[in-house]
């Protein structure tokens, strides 16, 4: 919010402004109903490892996270692109292969990759979409230069949160929204189901379209079942499905009914006994033969993981470029490939400037933080990368932007990311805006929920 | 709908209308234990007046399993805070509203909201602090909860399958109910105890009417004093008293006729049974095949019915 010459930037004032004349009782008092209010609604999330049925709030920052409209133009512009370019080469890859023929990727990356699907190749999906809904990790660093640090191609969740912290910020703060030029985002789930209708298997004139989720234990349940309620269409379990000649039917009060598309929140791994893992329970035997003729869309695709590895993610801009023919708008963060001897000497030399991420790892685990590692961590980390150099890769640790954040002492900076979620079907779309996560200790860079992360409302603003 | 979704909606109004229905009966017996008549004069059964509400509820072989007497706190304890019995307060809240929060997309946020915020207010309350509040308060916080969210029910959502389902669960549940009430004073209706009269007598009617919300209705409808026999027709024949057996069977064969399409369905058959039985019953003959016998193949038949909503609808065989 803070420039470092200038004092509060443009687009902050007016928050800053209502803040600075609005008692410290008055704050905390808004601060007290969005919890409460977040309690009653039951936005909360299941935590793993403690009792079963254990809810928790994700803390809400009343604060919100401003972008003006001229930046947001350009990371609409960068967001289309990359995924524009990683469908165009999830389709290739399980197509002609032709990127790799070039050399552009290393084959053995990609083949050899564990979330490459072999039983993808040759199935055709409608309009060559596979990542139907991606989740694209931005940061804002150093001198405000935008980096992409994450694509989510599989599951990207949180988009509730998105379009609930906008609800509560619109209760709280009604005067700030009608002063102020804030794009809506509440428009999501009408898009949603727009992109799902439109990939349905082609000659249905009305699909159908559910929600499949693994069940009421999953930590993301709740947002399962905001966006089969926001869609108005069913959301199901496995076991509420079942496969009868290659068509897909949901068992109902009125008897089987077929479902076109699948909106599915259920991992590749679980979908079908039959195909995948068989202790699979949360799944449909004879899911992927339905899938792989056509009778049933499946979003994401399955074998989308391959484009979201870590150790794919060095090569996206040169897919942008091979794909699009066109420069890369967002930069990536610069990446030491630990499988190349030269960078990978480079960052064992430099263990205690980098990060080091697991090339699979998620929700902030199995990641060395250098400045602020022991050095029992990094010798740890050294071994397992000379282990298993392929598993792992290495980026500076990058000074992430912070913003104004509510904290017990009052309001304080804290270290903020941005995960704006990209539509893709016959057209593609973003909602202007995405969720932003925030560390709540002080001086950490780690945003996950699952570690102390919260969340704030996301404003794209008039300029 | 999906089936597992109806099946969640009928357990959810089931819960909720039994959560109801034992703050009810508990208010009654806690107004009647301050009554000063000792129930024993009556030369009842049953002598202990904490039983009453451990048998209506059919807890009873559950309850003895850890108490050795049904002193009045712990069959408190027991009916409304207990998590081990499954039909206390505390756990009809708690399924119903994990039943909502399974299908929350299939009612209203309204709805959802409501049932979580009394789940949220009911989960921190321990019975040092019901003590605090009073027993009867506390009865009426169930109650009232249960009226919202039945009035929120009613105001908000889509008259449509979901709403159906919602509805026969509480109604199956509250005809259960009002059948257990009446069935465990059924000895009041016993001709040698027809002529007992006198105040405890009238506070023994009194309070059951008052358990089913009855009490006025039945001065407005009879403007006399209380006689077994009325109070019976009442309960049993009545179709403008709401929790009467044939109200409830008016609403469940009215919802089944349209949840079921075919002329002939067998389903509909048996309600449409049940429901004539009512319609055209007559007092006299209920008090001659004996209130407790007519009440016990009531229960029987509208527990099938709930056994065949089940496997029809709700958990079908492929």
């Amino acid at each position: 919010m803070h420039d470092a010459l200038k004092g509060v930037r443009a687009h902050y004032r007016p928050f800053a402004d209502w803040l600075a004349r609005t008692p410290a009782d008055r704050v905390a008092q808004k601060k007290d109903e969005a919890e409460r209010a977040f309690h009653r609604v039951g936005i909360t999330f299941a935590v793993y490892g403690e009792d079963e049925g254990t809810e928790r709030l994700i803390p809400f920052d009343i604060v919100p996270r401003i972008i003006p409209q001229s930046e947001w133009t350009m990371l609409e512009r960068g967001l289309l692109q990359r995924v524009a370019a990683l469908n165009a080469f999830l389709a290739d890859i399980y197509g002609a292969q032709r990127i790799l023929d070039a050399n552009v990727i290393p084959r053995e990356r990609v083949i050899g990759n564990i979330q490459f699907r072999a039983e993808m190749a040759g199935v055709l999906v409608p309009d060559g979409t596979y990542a139907h809904v991606a989740g694209i990790d931005l940061v804002r660093a150093g001198a405000g230069q935008w980096h992409v640090l994450e694509d989510n191609l599989r599951v990207p969740s949180g988009v509730s949160y998105m379009l609930e912290n906008r609800r509560m910020m619109m209760r709280l703060f009604p005067e700030l929204f009608a002063t102020q030029s804030i794009r809506p985002v509440q428009h999501y789930p009408d898009l949603l189901l727009e992109n799902l209708r439109a990939v349905a298997p082609a000659g249905e004139e009305s699909p159908t379209v559910a929600v499949l989720t693994p069940g009421p234990w999953n930590s993301a349940y709740f947002e399962h079942s905001f966006l089969a309620q926001q869609m108005g269409v069913e959301l199901v379990e496995g076991q509420d499905l079942f496969v009868r000649d290659d068509k897909v039917y949901m068992r109902t009060t009125r008897g089987p009914q077929r479902v076109h598309v699948l909106y599915r929140r259920v991992d590749d791994d679980f979908l079908d006994p039959t195909a995948f893992r068989a202790d699979s329970t949360l799944g449909v035997p004879g899911l992927f033969d339905a899938y792989r003729k056509g009778r049933v869309t499946l979003a994401n695709a399955i074998g989308t993981g391959v484009a979201d590895d870590k150790s794919i993610y060095p090569y996206v801009p040169d897919m942008i470029r091979y794909y699009l023919g066109e420069d890369p708008v967002l930069a990536n963060v610069p990446t030491w490939k630990m499988y190349v001897a030269e960078e990978r000497a480079y960052a064992l030399a430099h263990l205690d400037e980098l990060v080091v991420k697991e090339v699979h790892g998620a929700g902030g685990y199995g990641m060395l933080i250098g400045p602020m590692s022991t050095a029992a961590e990094r010798e740890d980390f050294r071994a397992r990368i000379l282990a298993r150099p392929d598993n792992y890769i290495a980026q500076p640790t990058l000074a992430l932007s912070t913003c104004p954040t509510m904290v017990d002492a009052g309001v304080a900076p804290r270290h903020i990311d941005l995960r704006p979620y990209v539509l893709s079907g016959k057209t593609a779309h973003v909602v202007p805006g995405g969720l932003t996560r925030v560390a709540l200790r002080e001086g950490s860079l780690v945003v996950n929920s699952s570690q102390g992360g919260g969340t704030k409302d996301t404003w794209v603003v008039a300029d | 709908m999906l089936s597992r979704t109806a099946n969640e909606l009928f357990w959810m109004a089931r819960h909720i209308e039994r959560a109801e229905n034992t703050a009810r009966l508990l208010d009654v017996t806690w107004r009647t234990s301050l009554l000063p008549y000792p129930v024993h004069d009556l030369d009842l059964d049953r002598a202990e007046p904490w039983e009453v509400p451990l048998v209506t509820s059919g807890t009873a072989t559950l309850f003895y399993a850890t108490h050795a007497h049904p002193a009045a706190d712990a069959v408190l304890r027991f009916l409304m805070l207990d998590p081990l019995n499954p039909s206390s307060i505390h756990s009809c809240l708690k399924a119903a509203r994990e039943s909502a929060r399974i299908v929350r997309g299939a009612i209203t946020s309204e709805m959802y909201e409501d049932l979580n915020t009394a789940w949220l207010d009911l989960r921190v309350r321990d019975y040092a602090s019901i003590e605090a509040m009073g027993v009867q308060a506390f009865c009426e916080w169930v109650k009232m909860r249960s009226h919202l969210f039945r009035g929120v029910t009613f105001g908000t959502m889509l008259r449509g399958e979901a709403y159906d389902f919602i509805r026969l669960g509480t109604h199956i549940e509250r005809a259960d109910n009002t059948a257990r009430i009446l069935d465990t004073k059924y000895h009041l209706l016993l001709p040698s105890a027809a002529d007992v009269g006198g105040a405890v007598d009238y506070y023994q009617w009194a309070s059951l009417l008052q358990s089913v919300s009855g009490f006025e209705a039945y001065r407005k409808i009879y403007s006399d004093v209380i006689t077994p026999r009325r109070v019976a027709e009442m309960l049993v024949l009545r179709d403008d008293m709401p929790r009467s057996l044939h109200s409830c069977m008016n609403l469940i064969n009215d919802t089944l006729g349209h949840l079921c399409e075919a002329r002939n369905d067998e389903l509909a058959r048996r309600a449409g049974e049940l429901h004539a039985r009512l319609h055209y019953g007559r007092t006299d003959e209920i008090i001659r095949q004996g209130l407790h016998e007519y009440l016990m193949d009531f229960l029987e038949r509208v527990s099938d019915l709930g056994d065949e909503i089940s496997r029809r609808f709700l958990v079908p065989v492929d």
